[in-house]
């Protein structure tokens, strides 16, 4: 079940994962704001106030993300292709709040047995930016694992 | 067996712990990824003085995860050898990102399918078990 990714030139990321559900429930959970806000929601603490989209080919995308303390970052998107529910293509940048350069992402759903393989690939315009890319996840990921580890160490040490 | 393996890795990090608990700190690693650099580099960007960036590299050289060498007058820092310098370790770091998102999506996804199961099947569900 657990993700995969791989670099494919310089330029573009890959990552694949497989869910326990449809094709259509994968889709729609990336395409409903009221179910994207349940999930798409990075470390825990944060939470997406802000979740537009409008769900058809040239519709705009914005979620805001915010840890309820005063920082917060948004993402802002156009829909290019849409093929219910095997295909979304969009172009997406981040707001921190300079926007990074377009991220272009197609994500496709596959029926895989009773589930679905997930294949996103998000294509940079180039490999500096897919450097930086790969360090604010890298920022990110640091923060939400050692809050992870931090809360099993918690949990499995002894009190006081 | 998984209390061990915590522990152990709860030891070895805990100087780890201490030096990412830091922004700046966290900065200045992430900053270090793009090559060598020296205390007068590292404090440019902050509004803090170069002592008090000294004070920071020391906390990140006692947890391993930069080393400096002596070069005449400067002691220029990189990041540790196997420290967070390849990408490899990038991809590590967005996966569990990315995972944590998707094994909520899992558990969303499965509270949907329950809940819009047909009932005959949920009372199928409920004789088994």
């Amino acid at each position: 079940m657990s993700l995969t990714l791989e670099l494919e030139g310089d330029t573009v990321v890959v990552a694949r994962r497989r869910f326990a559900a449809p094709p259509e429930d994968v889709y729609r959970a990336h395409m409903e704001p009221a179910l994207i806000q349940q999930w798409l929601l990075g470390p825990d603490g944060w939470s997406m106030p802000v979740c537009i989209n409008e769900g058809r080919v040239g519709g705009k995308i914005r979620y805001e993300w915010s840890n309820g303390d005063g920082q917060g970052f948004y993402l802002t998107a156009e829909i290019l292709e849409l093929d219910p529910p095997h295909r979304i293509v969009h172009v997406e940048r981040m707001h921190l709040p300079d926007p990074t350069p377009d991220n272009r992402v197609e994500t496709t759903f596959t029926a895989d047995g009773e589930g679905t393989l997930m294949v996103m690939r998000m294509s940079l315009p180039d490999a500096a930016t897919r450097k930086a890319m790969l360090e604010t996840g890298m920022e990110h990921g640091m923060e939400a694992s050692y809050a992870r580890l931090e809360d099993q160490i918690t949990s499995t040490m002894p009190a006081g | 067996m998984c209390y061990i393996a915590v522990v152990s890795a709860a030891e070895r990090l805990d100087a780890a712990f201490g030096a990412l608990a830091d922004p700046v700190r966290r900065a200045i690693l992430l900053r270090l990824v793009e090559g060598e650099a020296t205390v007068g580099e590292l404090a440019e960007p902050f509004e803090i003085s170069q002592p008090a960036v000294s004070r920071h590299l020391k906390v990140l050289e006692g947890a391993g995860l930069i080393v400096r060498r002596v070069d005449g007058t400067r002691r220029p820092c990189r990041l540790a050898p196997g420290s967070l310098d390849d990408l490899d370790d990038y991809l590590a770091r967005l996966r569990e990102a990315l995972e944590i998102n998707y094994s909520r999506l899992d558990r969303l996804l499965a509270a949907t399918r329950a809940s819009t199961a047909e009932p005959h099947e949920r009372k199928k569900e409920g004789r088994k078990s």
